[in-house]
């Protein structure tokens, strides 16, 4: 019997959490992908080693069907694993992993294909793969190299999987919303994905594409940016750093959190044309940047100054990428 | 190991497959570069150059072996002169002190000027295994990569990927060295799943088999015959289906090689259903995104069947091919999706769409762009005559309506085709569809020009316009960066003018696009550049025979072509060389007196000397008048070059610096004459002659 989506979530933490990792809750904040939490945008600023392991559903509005395609989600859940440092085996204990949901590696074939993630909005890019599972993608395997335009020192290695794709292959059906979300068990409902999220898929879509007041939209991007322009100016860069701790930086990076998503919403609705749209990424990265240098002093005041941002030659990402990642 | 083997192997993670050849080739280079430094020689024997560097890959590792590698410098043996034996002794006191030595070390030595005080330094070679450590570290961090990384953290070595493992041995003893914390040693690693992940390793044969053993088939060249090998037994046992010849696809044949340790292929199928799609669009979704081979039928037509390379021994359960298939459908899905869902709007409904794409943020929108292509079209239409003007002018307009389609935002790739297969399913004439359809092409130069004459004006049109506009606003390429591939597009022109054999003059075609300022000027140079390049590497004509066929004109493509082609052909007879070099000969004497310029005109016959210098004149007349008209260069040329006996009898009987000034200035005339007579085809002194050499 093949995994339910739950077990398998449930064995992926369990893999995660033997190699050390603590295991968070999914943040409550929306995000366009598992990166742009907290746990992995601001943890892997600066010399602090760390490892967390973490479901994340991850919107992304115009990536929305309505719930009528297979394969394309408005919202889809993703396990997002950070090694800080990334330890010399780390492939091979992503290898152990697939074992670990029931993978026989003698029976499939896995490639790592070149596939390099950037996000302009968050000024951070890394180098790395694509995994492919008998020529289904199935996780995201990065190095990450730098972060809110910040060069990361350890490296980070971010690892994140594609719980519907990976699930959906697992049990072999062709649709996502066949995925059996919880195992069977006499007496007791059985519920399937389109049981669980069809309803989220088609609200979500409606509401992205045809409800969503543009103007309302705009209103509420000014205004998380403004709040959080007021928080980064406030921030007591002078003081001593247990002035600093109390400060609210996390509370200036939901707001960052908040624009971003609003940028998908009205990108969704075609509210933002192509000249407009590097300059809206530019405002949201200038925060983002704001935010994580914030945090390095914050944390790392008593420790040493924040490094000066690195530009290793040929590898700065283009302003055209794509926003939602 | 024989004793003086050299092997070297690391081992990283994935190395991006189109990275690996290129990187190799440094490698060696590399190596050879570092060998010649440290004066380590090859073949056992000192002093013989190392020539043999062997390197092999997978995606896992970069390997490099030589056979036969000295085992240490040769000891250097250099006799130092000083002052003459006759000086005082202070200077021998001086130059043994500047040596550092014993005066009492000098020797002295004799040569032609005398006797001299002098020192035979001697300096024993080092070892070969106190250098390599020192060596191979510099050498594997020396490899170019476009993309590099860091993973030990800013302090340490940027590579393409982690350096996992180092084997590194020399006549069978481990080089010692490390490299971010990997030290080197005698052990490799097989496949992930094939091989065990630490194997002992005492030479390069053995290091082969035991590779081989543990799932690891090192040559690439071995591990492409076993996929087509495969390929070729799958596809023989589908003849009864009809399904008969693999498409053959080298660049994705090469990523296949490259992407695996042990390559096995197999064979799937689909739903032919989904043949009702555009092969264009199922190719495109098999071969760029799955790196699937598609497969012919017996008709030449697409088969419901794609070959697929797994880096595995092989799929006994079934579960690899099904996967494949399953990932395959629901892309095939996607693109019916998308192809269904675009038809709703036509691509004439999706004009005003297109006010809403940039082109380029100083050249406005694709609407804009759009708008200049027609205008363009219409300026340029009496360049190529075969087309009509109208069938061109309606796909100008069209074409870029597909950048707004569900399926070009999918597969960016198929541009132009999207739009030329939409075109000609909503009624659009053939030619208006064909000419949207080629309007990018040639993207690169194996690749043909637009077939029709409407599709060559339209994607001439297109690519004047944006080489124009990215000039105009200072987007000229610089060194490896062209982001607007401008390049290229200069280059598709190039081509667009020979294949169609288009006898537009460049520098009109420039001023049709209305460059501003400066830019027409440099759009002149970058095409002439793009010319030569055109003409040596797409035509493989010589360096100078493509100089001197430019040096007489480079604004008509399909004739700079034609002349060159002359050249090449006249160039092996036993007058042109030789008459290339009179007429080198002949500009030398013209430079010396002032310059051609000095000389217009033609000579006075009454003041030519009986003999050589009349019968060069006489000859000379009567070939020009032969053939000034012709366009028939391969003529004009032999018959050019027939005045070889001619001119170097003049050379040998007559004094071109004659002591009459009225004489001497006529014979420099002659000779200007004969110059600018006969460069129509070509500057004959430029052509590098092989006694020039």
């Amino acid at each position: 019997m093949a995994l339910s989506f739950q077990d398998l979530i449930f064995r992926l933490q369990e893999f995660w959490g033997r190699q050390g990792c603590v295991i968070q809750t999914p943040y409550d904040v929306e995000v366009g992908a598992g990166t742009m939490c907290p746990e992995t945008f601001l943890r892997v600023l600066g010399p602090q080693p760390y490892r967390v392991a973490y479901v994340q559903p991850s919107r992304r509005p115009a990536d929305g069907r309505y719930g009528d395609n297979p394969n394309r989600l408005f919202k889809h859940w993703q396990l997002q694993v950070i090694l800080k440092p990334s330890p010399a085996d780390i492939q091979d204990l992503y290898l152990k992993s697939l074992r670990h949901i029931g993978i026989d590696l003698r029976k499939h074939d896995i490639k790592f294909e070149e596939d390099n993630w950037e996000s302009p909005t968050l000024g951070a890019w890394g180098i790395g793969w694509q995994v492919m599972l008998d020529g289904l993608e199935i996780t995201q395997f990065t190095y990450f190299q730098q972060c809110g335009g910040m060069d990361l020192d350890p490296v980070p290695a971010e690892l994140t999987y594609g719980l519907e794709r990976l699930a959906a292959f697992l049990q072999d059906v062709d649709s996502v919303y066949d995925i059996a979300w919880n195992p069977p068990k006499r007496g007791a409902p059985s519920f399937s994905y389109r049981d669980v999220r069809h309803a989220d898929e088609l609200q979500f879509s409606v509401y992205n594409f045809e409800r969503a007041d543009v103007p309302t939209l705009w209103q509420l991007f000014e205004l998380h940016e403004k709040e959080c322009r007021r928080l980064l100016a406030e921030y007591p860069s002078g003081q001593e750093p247990v002035e600093k701790r109390r400060f609210p930086v996390l509370a200036a990076y939901d707001q960052v959190l908040k624009c971003s998503h609003l940028f998908n919403l009205l990108d969704s609705r075609g509210a933002i044309s192509v000249t407009e749209r590097v300059a809206v990424i530019g405002r949201v990265r200038e925060l983002a940047v704001g935010v994580a240098r914030a945090w390095l002093d914050q944390q790392y005041a008593d420790v040493r100054p924040p490094r000066p941002a690195g530009s290793p030659s040929g590898t700065s990402p283009s302003e055209e990428a794509v926003v939602a990642e | 190991m024989p004793s003086n083997e050299f092997l070297l192997e690391i081992g990283t993670e994935e190395i991006p497959d189109w990275m690996i050849e290129p990187a190799l080739d440094h490698l060696r280079r590399l190596l050879l570069g570092g060998f010649e430094k440290l004066r380590l020689g090859g073949g056992g024997q000192a002093g013989m150059p190392v020539t043999n560097v062997e390197t092999h890959a997978t995606p896992r590792r970069l390997v490099a072996h030589v056979p036969e590698l000295a085992d240490r410098q040769p000891d250097i043996e250099e006799l130092l002169t000083g002052p003459p034996k006759a000086t005082p002794p202070q200077a021998r006191e001086a130059f043994a002190r500047k040596l550092g030595v014993d005066p009492g070390k000098l020797s002295v030595t004799s040569t032609p000027k005398g006797e001299y005080w002098a020192f035979k330094r001697r300096e024993k070679g080092k070892k070969t295994t106190q250098l390599l450590p020192v060596l191979l570290p510099e050498v594997v961090l020396g490899i170019y990569f476009p993309k590099t990384m860091y993973w030990t953290g800013k302090n340490g070595p940027r590579f393409i990927r982690p350096i996992r493992s180092l084997l590194a041995l020399y006549g069978g003893r481990v080089v010692p060295f490390s490299i971010a914390g990997v030290k080197s040693g005698a052990y490799t690693f097989g496949h992930r799943v094939l091989g065990k992940p630490r194997i002992k390793v005492t030479g390069f044969q053995q290091y082969l088999e035991a590779l081989k053993d543990n799932g690891v088939v090192l040559r690439a060249a071995e591990r492409r015959e076993k996929i087509l090998a495969d390929a070729a037994r799958l596809l023989a046992a589908a003849q009864p289906e009809g399904y008969g010849t693999l498409r053959e696809n080298p660049a994705l044949l090469n990523t296949l090689v490259y992407l695996t340790e042990f390559p096995t292929a197999d064979m799937g199928q689909f739903d032919p259903a989904y043949l009702e799609l555009p092969e264009e669009v199922l190719v495109t979704v098999m071969q760029h995104h799955q790196k699937y081979l598609s497969v012919s039928d017996a008709a030449g037509k697409l088969a419901p069947r794609f070959v697929f390379v797994m880096n595995l021994d092989g799929d006994s359960s079934g579960a690899i091919r099904h996967g494949n298939e399953r990932v395959l459908r629901a892309r095939f899905n996607d693109a019916r999706f998308f192809w269904e869902t675009d038809q709703k709007t036509p691509l004439r409904d999706r004009l005003p769409m297109l006010e809403h794409v940039t082109f380029q943020s100083q050249l406005g929108s694709y609407r804009q762009k759009m708008e200049r292509n027609v205008a363009l079209v219409r300026r340029l239409a009496a360049f190529v005559p075969q087309a009509s003007v109208e069938h061109a002018a309606r796909a100008a307009e069209l074409a870029k309506c597909d950048l707004t389609t569900e399926l070009v935002k999918e597969f960016t790739e198929l541009q132009g085709v999207v739009g030329g297969l939409y075109a000609r399913a909503q009624g659009e004439p053939a030619q208006v569809a064909d000419a949207i359809y080629d309007h990018y092409r040639p993207e690169s130069m194996e690749e043909r020009s637009p077939r029709t004459p409407a599709g060559a004006l339209v994607a001439l049109a297109d690519k004047l316009d944006t080489l124009a506009g990215c000039f105009s606003i200072g987007l000229k390429p610089s060194g490896s960066s062209d982001p607007f591939a401008l390049r290229r597009a200069a280059q598709g022109v190039v081509k667009i003018l020979a294949d169609h054999n288009l006898h537009a003059p460049l520098p009109e075609l420039i001023a049709a696009a209305q460059p501003s300022g400066e830019a027409a000027g440099q759009l002149g140079e970058f095409f002439l550049d793009r010319l030569r390049y055109y003409l040596r590497e797409a035509r493989g004509f010589r360096y100078d025979e493509v100089n001197a066929v430019l040096a007489v004109g480079a604004q008509d493509v399909p004739d700079a072509i034609a002349r060159c082609e002359a050249v090449r052909q006249v160039r092996p007879t036993s007058n042109f060389e030789p008459l290339s070099a009179a007429f080198k000969r002949i500009q030398n004497i013209l430079r010396k007196a002032g310059g051609v310029g000095q000389f217009p005109g033609e000579p006075d016959v009454a003041l030519l000397e009986a003999g050589a210098e009349a019968e060069l004149d006489a000859r000379a007349r009567r070939v020009f008048e032969e053939t000034k008209e012709s366009r028939d260069y391969e003529m004009v040329l032999r018959r050019t070059a027939e005045l070889r006996p001619a001119v170097d009898t003049f050379f040998d009987k007559v004094l071109v610096m004659a002591e009459d000034e009225r004489v001497r200035r006529n014979r420099l005339t002659l000779l200007a004459w004969l110059l600018r007579a006969f460069t129509r085809v070509a500057d004959f002194s430029e052509i590098v002659v092989a006694k020039d050499v």
